[in-house]
């Protein structure tokens, strides 16, 4: 996992610098135009202190701290993700509160897919064929076929007119910056309603039918026919042992489902105005911040293999057939 | 599903002579592949429908400069946020063809936007195969017929009108246009990404085949919607909406590929230690004969499945870029684009004719995904 990080974040740093320019050099240029002599020193320094004036090869070693960068920036692996040139803020300060509240909204986003595919995942294939299975499929693929934001949009129009539920942002602004209470948690968990609606409903869809063909195909299985024969009750029947076994793939696609929620948060979050990372990354993108943009993007991508490592975790502990290791002779 | 306790038991008595005939085979698992792809096809009524939407979309591709009543991005100043324009038959109870009911803006000056009244007593008959706005069909020659268009001094939105008085209808038209090739140039990419690495990784194995899997795994891991507003970040401003286009598509192909190439690996890792591989190596066949005359032909079918899956993320990969703004710039029309336009809660409240660009996407997303569902249905047979 570390070695994947190594080379996603060498890719991010490629892609980030594609655009040709960066912040500092535009910056530089708009500041000599109008002939601010101080600033466009300043600009100077921060160049130099950020070694965008080096090569790239350097640059990138520099930004991830394997190597001393001039002027004391010590780079990712020493804890300073550099500075946001947009913001004039290191980035740190910039992002603050956000990344935690990125990762909460996605990990709200994953349990509400959990809590959702999993009943009708389940309902769908004991009663497969039914009008409640046509029903169940109908909705998996009208989420699977909205583009989330537009389901944003008009789920936050309709959840506001209708429900009385609060829009845009994570909070009431009455509590932003505040230390965390009860009422703040109360007014985030009100706040996380439509965005995990949101967020999740496209990973549902693909769970709900992968959960029912998984456990349609145990049902079919004799043991199933056996516990039917000895007359254990439907409930039972169906979650004791089968379900159980149709749950091992469903644990394992963590692994697909984390970068398209990660993804789907994102965009989301800009239609929302969450303050999540997906507003700032799109402010970092627009104005080639580099450090801003390159941190908030190995920042997602770090998201989604810690999920996977968990999924891999939670998968040995669930079933004691899997086993990671080497396979003794 | 088969259940144990409703076995099945034939009233006729025992006829040891009956299935002698056909060696107790079914009989139509003799037909050739071919038909017996097509037949289970023809099944699924869903996927045949979808089919036939699609084919129908992709037909009036080249024609939409017909088809759109009005210019792409021509503006009515007088009609901002027009309402839509029912199409009627009957006025005053007697049935006259298709006409619409003119209207007319007043000012609003309370909410400052404009209201727009129906005028009930003067039908606007519509016109039919009519000359209206000029264009250059296919960028050959000067043309001005279309299909529909308003009365002589008349308006017909449709679908209403967008925030500049441009016809949402024939934006629409023209939006299919990017938004339905955009996919199409994306798979392209990323199938000849898939199966070059995947084979070169199914076909050679050892060093050459961690390497590949390693990228996969690393691709994979990455999300992808942050990535795409990365790539497309980098591409210039200055280029044309063609270049734009292109990159677009290209991007949005550059991050496809690995579920593809899995699939193409592991198929040839098994078709790989088939006799007939083994026969053709033997006559001298080099590696790039092999994999493309005697592998490729065996997974195609897999491949046409995947592809038709893949498409419909594309198709929503470009809808949200332009939408985000980080995709096609206007004056290019797609269908993100145009809801780029219903980015805030204002346009959903008074103006939802702008986002009905949603319905085409979400259609053709269906329409993909249940084809795809009956093709990989179909492509086995045998099952």
């Amino acid at each position: 996992m570390v070695l994947t990080l190594l080379v996603v974040s060498a890719l991010i740093f490629v892609i980030i610098n594609l655009p040709p320019g960066d912040a500092l050099s535009n910056q530089i240029a708009e500041l000599r135009a109008q002939g601010e002599a101080a600033s466009v020193a300043r600009a100077e320094f921060l160049r130099t202190q950020y070694s965008l004036d080096q090569p790239l090869w350097r640059q990138y070693l520099i930004w991830l701290g394997a190597m001393p960068g001039p002027d004391g920036f010590s780079g990712l692996l020493q804890g300073d993700y550099g500075w946001s040139f947009e913001f004039d803020a290191p980035v740190s300060d910039v992002l603050g509160e956000s990344l935690w509240l990125t990762v909460v909204v996605n990990l709200a986003a994953l349990l509400f897919i959990y809590a959702v595919s999993l009943p009708l995942g389940a309902i769908a294939a004991v009663k497969a064929g039914s009008w409640l299975d046509y029903f169940i499929a109908i909705i998996g693929y009208i989420g699977l076929a909205t583009p989330n934001f537009l389901l944003a949009l008009i789920l936050l129009y309709y959840g506001q007119q209708y429900l009385n539920l609060p829009i845009g942002g994570l909070m009431d602004p009455a509590f932003e910056g505040e230390p965390m209470s009860f009422a703040k948690l109360q007014s985030i968990l009100a706040h996380l309603i439509i965005p995990t609606i949101v967020i999740g409903t496209a990973g549902t869809a693909s769970m709900i039918r992968r959960l029912r063909a998984n456990l349609l195909d145990e049902l079919g299985k004799p043991y199933v026919a056996t516990a039917k024969a000895k007359g254990l009750s439907p409930f039972k029947r169906v979650a004791k042992y089968p379900l159980r076994a149709a749950l091992n793939p469903f644990v394992a696609d963590i692994g697909n489902l984390l970068p398209s929620l990660v993804s789907g948060s994102v965009l989301v979050s800009v239609v929302l105005s969450l303050p999540t990372l997906g507003p700032d990354l799109l402010a970092a993108l627009r104005a080639q911040d580099q450090y801003l943009a390159g941190f908030i993007l190995l920042f997602v991508s770090a998201l989604t293999l810690v999920g996977m490592l968990i999924s891999d975790i939670l998968l040995a502990v669930l079933d004691p057939r899997i086993r990671f290791g080497g396979r003794r002779q | 599903m088969s259940r144990m306790d409703e076995h099945y038991v034939d009233p006729t008595p025992y006829d040891p002579d009956a299935d002698a005939d056909t060696g107790g085979a079914r009989p139509e698992l003799d037909m050739p592949t071919g038909k017996l792809i097509r037949r289970r096809f023809f099944r699924h009524k869903l996927a045949v429908i979808s089919a036939l939407f699609l084919a129908f979309l992709y037909l009036c591709l080249p024609f939409v400069e017909l088809i759109a009543p009005y210019g792409a991005n021509e503006r009515q100043a007088d009609f901002l946020y027009a309402p839509p324009q029912g199409v009627h038959f009957m006025h005053e109870g007697e049935f006259i063809g298709p006409f619409v009911y003119p209207l007319t803006a007043e000012p609003d000056l309370e909410n400052f936007k404009w209201d727009y009244v129906q005028d009930r007593s003067t039908p606007q008959k519509l016109r039919f195969f009519c000359s209206g706005d000029e264009y250059r069909f296919w960028g050959l020659f000067e043309a001005d017929t279309h299909i529909v268009c308003p009365a002589e001094g008349g308006t017909f939105f449709l679908l209403g009108a967008d925030r500049l008085g441009r016809d949402v209808f024939s934006r629409l038209v023209y939006g299919a246009r990017i938004s339905l090739t955009v996919g199409l140039i994306g798979i392209a990419i990323s199938l000849l990404i898939g199966i070059s690495l995947g084979g070169l990784a199914g076909y050679f194995g050892g060093w050459i085949d961690a390497t590949v899997q390693r990228m996969i795994e690393v691709i994979r891991s990455l999300p992808e919607l942050p990535i795409w507003l990365a790539l497309s970040a980098a591409v210039p401003p200055q280029w044309s909406p063609v270049a734009v286009f292109f990159m677009i598509s290209i991007i949005l192909g550059l991050l496809d590929w690995p579920g593809l190439a899995r699939a193409v690996r592991s198929k040839l890792l098994s078709l790989r230690e088939e006799e007939f591989v083994r026969a053709a190596e033997l006559i001298g066949a080099k590696p790039t004969r092999v994999i493309r005359t005697h592998l490729i032909p065996n997974f195609m079918s897999h491949i046409v499945v995947s592809a038709s899956l893949s498409i419909p993320s594309m198709i929503l990969g470009e809808t949200a870029l332009s939408f985000l703004g980080l995709g096609l710039r206007p004056p290019a029309v797609s269908w993100g684009v145009m809801l780029n336009d219903a980015q805030n809660l204002t346009v959903v409240e008074f103006y939802p004719w702008v986002a009905s660009a949603m319905i085409p996407v979400m259609l053709v997303v269906l329409a993909f995904n249940f084809l795809g569902d009956g093709l990989r249905d179909a492509m086995d047979p045998y099952s």
